[in-house]
């Protein structure tokens, strides 16, 4: 049986575009198989991992995962928990028990806690199939968000702004003196002084409009070194 | 008389100059530009979102809702009155069928994604230029489908068979006057999603026009391909 790879590594592809022939291949995320091949089902970068080919998007929306840590804000009251909106399609549910390390009495006004329209930076602890989304703030570094400011940026480059075990943020940290919360949802918190949150925002922007591409880190390092 | 020559001087296989772009409206979820002689089509994707109010929501899947319009200043002249028409609402569903049999909405239950199909200027075709960018537009907001859906007007002006009419040649009328047939087809395997015909047509002529229609769909299927890849160089 003859079996073709179509493309070569990171590349770009596009839905419906023919990626493998053969059933030695196996489709991963973002592909499907179609007879004998393999084929896209989303815009993105092909990777070939042994017989294994996915797409990583380049754009779409975030969808919540368990375990992800993200910036939410408040944007309902309930009458035990708060409901906020996580930059997705579906809201998520903080609960009056998960909303605090300390004891929440019953009856006590939430607002206290968190009111309308604060950030807070939590963490998925669950998601149903409909995609109903609980949040948790029970956790290591979980807290309300004060002062700073909050960005919007595609959430599928954030891993990108994080960079290999957080180098990529580590660096713009210690570049800018900055304290910075990068939440999977695409919402980036950055607190510091005025000027040095813009360069951290002109950083992170730059990372966004470059992320396919290779070699980001020292231009980011120029970038902010020239800024400074 | 007969319609040899074509008005803008086109062989009867030719489709009119084009060009598209991806990313040209910043603020949406996606978004390409499409342009086909003089018609000049916007598609705009917003979504998946929300959906209200709730009882239009699916709780299996996501749905799509999709929105043709257009502007007052682009037709030949006459004002086309702002705002839904009959027309507009039957484009827009026509559309939306075309579209959905590649597009895989299961992951975003109760939710909708919004398309919005404007066009500045027009020339005949726009439902097919619409389908052409609107299916770029799905797929630059990074939505899962099976392919890229290609789209393009055939038919017969006078006794011979023609791609990408004009509204010149749709509005032809000496002998044996003007056939127009919108389709859209699934460049990969060849599945047509719209069909659609004004006017008369023989078995013959049917035959060639939907072989004229499966090979200008390549075409335009190699520049949406291209197009999307060119965005991210």
């Amino acid at each position: 049986m003859s079996e073709k790879l179509e493309i070569q590594n990171k590349e770009i592809v596009v839905p419906g575009q023919v990626l493998a022939e053969g059933m030695g291949y196996v489709p991963g995320k973002g592909t499907y198989r179609d007879d004998k091949a393999v084929v896209a089902e989303l815009m993105g970068i092909v990777t070939v991992d042994g017989k294994v080919i996915k797409i990583i998007p380049l754009r779409g929306k975030y969808m919540p995962k368990v375990r992800d840590r993200v910036i939410g804000r408040v944007i309902d009251v309930l009458m035990s928990g708060w409901r906020l909106d996580i930059n997705c399609p579906y809201d998520a549910v903080l609960s009056m028990k998960d909303g605090s390390s300390e004891f929440i009495r019953r009856g006590a006004d939430l607002t206290q806690y968190y009111a309308l329209g604060e950030y807070v930076f939590c963490q998925v602890s669950n998601v149903t199939s409909q995609n109903l989304t609980d949040v948790t703030m029970r956790g290591q570094g979980l807290r309300k968000l004060e002062g700073g400011r909050i960005i919007e940026v595609n959430a599928q480059k954030i891993p990108r702004i994080i960079g290999k075990e957080g180098s990529m943020v580590m660096l713009i940290k210690k570049e800018t003196n900055c304290q910075i919360y990068v939440g999977q949802n695409g919402r980036i918190w950055i607190s510091g002084e005025p000027e040095k949150e813009n360069i951290a925002v002109a950083a992170i922007r730059y990372i966004e409009e470059n992320a396919h591409r290779k070699g980001v880190t020292d231009s980011v390092k120029a970038l902010m070194e020239k800024l400074q | 008389m007969s319609y040899d020559k074509r008005y803008d001087g086109r062989k009867p296989e030719e489709l009119r100059p084009m060009s598209a772009k991806v990313g040209v409206i910043p603020n949406a979820d996606g978004s390409a530009m499409f342009q086909v002689g003089n018609t000049v089509c916007y598609a705009a994707v917003y979504g998946p979102r929300e959906l209200h109010p709730k009882f239009l929501q699916d709780p299996k899947k996501g749905i799509l809702r999709v929105n043709y319009n257009m502007m007052p200043f682009s037709g030949h002249g006459d004002r086309v009155r702002p705002g839904r028409s009959r027309r507009s609402q039957e484009i827009a569903l026509v559309i939306q069928n075309a579209l959905l049999p590649v597009l895989d909405l299961s992951d975003y239950p109760k939710a909708v994604v919004d398309v919005f199909i404007e066009l500045p200027q027009t020339d005949a075709g726009t439902r097919c230029a619409g389908i052409v960018a609107a299916s770029m537009a799905l797929a630059h907001a990074g939505l899962k489908m099976k392919e890229l859906v290609s789209a393009v007007a055939v038919g017969k002006v006078g006794d011979s068979v023609v791609a990408d009419l004009t509204y010149d040649e749709e509005a032809f009328e000496g002998e044996g006057g003007s056939t127009d047939m919108p389709m859209a087809i699934l460049a990969n395997s060849g599945t047509v999603s719209l069909l659609q015909m004004d006017g008369e047509i023989n078995k013959e002529h049917l035959a060639t026009s939907l072989d004229l229609a499966k090979k200008a769909a390549q075409q335009i299927s190699d520049l949406q391909k291209k197009t999307l890849k060119e965005y991210y160089q």
